[in-house]
């Protein structure tokens, strides 16, 4: 088999996406960790459009963006598979890995906010978000792929840990179990999962990280916390 | 064979273009929904409870949501004419051009149109550079898919025509035939295919929608 490598950073959630999958399948790979603030060659080179993590590099070949990575993994490995076999459902697993991406990200707009207007606004977004998942996306279901985690799972992986972390700097709470049923059970469940326990940024490491970069932000803007 | 396909759409939605090209392209036949969505119907609503967007696919009563996904949806269940390719890099790198061109390309153009003065010199520089990576990819091929016609081209093909109704609308060059020839030349290609040259919206509806949206534009700038 050709080489793996995977160049991530620890705090990213993206980076796990591909941790994930990788592990989920036994895909033996190089992990490199990347610094951000001070870019290598190697990610320039192999990202030169976005210059970001995660980025797999497989025999040689770079793939960006990671739900594009998951479906490449997909592709190539097939054992344990993480979208199912209908083309119906596939589509619909589609569906929520998009709609990670594209509206997850309210959830890091609201942790880049203080108290007033903009606060509000982001948590507002940030519970309709979480409204849809639990009502159109999870259902009654345990996991979004049904009795096993999927891709939708991995994509969603931010609201079962990352999100704690931001509801904890903030100082807001946004999944309840009254108020979500469904998906606070879920961010238990998800993380219940050998594969995905076994590889979480530890709690702890993750609140200072985050903690700093955004008094590092909001100090840019002249906003204390 | 019994199928039943329906497209929910509206007249202009660039989106569902996407899907009415993929479905001619693999000679598959449907009925058309049009949407107003100023008044969403019930099944629009039932359909796509999420996002009450179109395009909406509905293949034997079964609703798919979101363009891209539906493209690949109707890849996988009608195999004839392929739109994406076998090579699961190659799948990969048509995946990774189709999320760049609805990320930062659509919305960096729709920026030069919208934006006034200073602010629409900032967006073009932009623009500029991310069709410049478009053009770079588009070395040695006639299409984003080589040969023939494939997902990225569709995820895209809107381009081909929405940014001359752009230029024409605010009288400003965006595709510089000179600066982005491989992506001029796709343009051109692409909008005169035999599928999509007869698949395009009316272009004196889009001059006119468009140059409302531009003076709805124009005047909240104005009055704020």
């Amino acid at each position: 088999m050709e080489e793996v490598k995977l160049i991530g950073t620890w705090p990213s959630p993206f980076s796990y996406r591909v941790i994930w999958a990788l592990k989920l399948k036994g895909i033996p790979y190089e992990y490199i960790e990347e610094d951000l603030s001070n870019k290598s060659p190697m990610l320039l080179q192999y990202n030169p459009l976005h210059k970001k993590i995660p980025v797999l590099v497989h025999g040689g070949k770079p793939i960006c963006e990671s739900a594009v990575i998951l479906q490449y993994i997909e592709d190539v490995w097939p054992q344990n598979p993480l979208l199912p076999n209908d083309p119906h459902e596939r589509a619909v697993a589609r569906f929520w890995v998009q709609f990670a991406d594209n509206k997850v990200p309210c959830i890091w707009r609201l942790f880049r906010t203080t108290e007033g207007d903009e606060q509000e606004e982001a948590k507002k977004e940030s519970m309709e978000m979480l409204r849809a998942l639990e009502e159109h996306g999870l259902r009654d279901k345990k996991f979004f792929g049904g009795d096993k985690i999927g891709i939708a799972d991995i994509a969603f992986g931010q609201v079962a840990h990352w999100l704690e972390m931001i509801e904890d700097l903030v100082g807001v709470k946004l999944i309840e179990a009254h108020t979500f049923p469904h998906l606070h059970a879920w961010t238990k469940n998800f993380k219940q999962v050998p594969i995905i326990k076994e590889n979480l940024p530890e709690y702890g490491e993750m609140l200072v990280y985050f903690k700093r970069a955004r008094y590092n932000f909001l100090a840019t803007r002249g906003l204390g916390i | 064979m019994g199928e039943e396909v329906k497209l929910f759409r509206t007249w202009s939605s660039r989106f569902a273009l996407r899907i009415v090209w993929a479905l001619k392209i693999k000679g598959i036949e449907y009925e058309t929904v049009f949407e107003d969505l100023s008044n969403k119907s019930p099944l629009l609503l039932q359909y796509n409870p999420v996002h009450k967007k179109v395009p909406i696919l509905v293949h034997n009563g079964r609703p798919i949501a979101e363009s891209l996904v539906i493209l690949e949806y109707i890849d996988e269940t009608w195999k004839q004419a392929p739109l994406l390719p076998e090579d699961p890099y190659e799948r990969a790198m048509a995946r990774f051009w189709a999320k760049f061109g609805d990320d930062k390309v659509l919305t960096s153009i729709w920026s030069v149109f919208i934006k006034q003065g200073k602010e629409q010199e900032e967006a073009l520089v932009a623009a500029m550079e991310n069709l410049k990576f478009l053009e770079e990819e588009m070395k040695g091929k006639k299409f984003f898919g080589g040969e023939r016609i494939g997902y990225v081209d569709l995820a895209l093909g809107c381009l081909a025509n929405l940014i001359s109704v752009f230029e024409e609308t605010i009288g400003l060059k965006i595709v510089d035939e000179e600066k982005l020839p491989l992506f001029y030349s796709w343009m051109q290609n692409f909008a005169e295919a035999p599928i999509i040259r007869d698949n395009w919206p009316p272009r004196d509806k889009m001059l006119v929608k468009f140059q409302a949206l531009l003076d709805a534009a124009i005047a909240s700038s104005s009055s704020s």
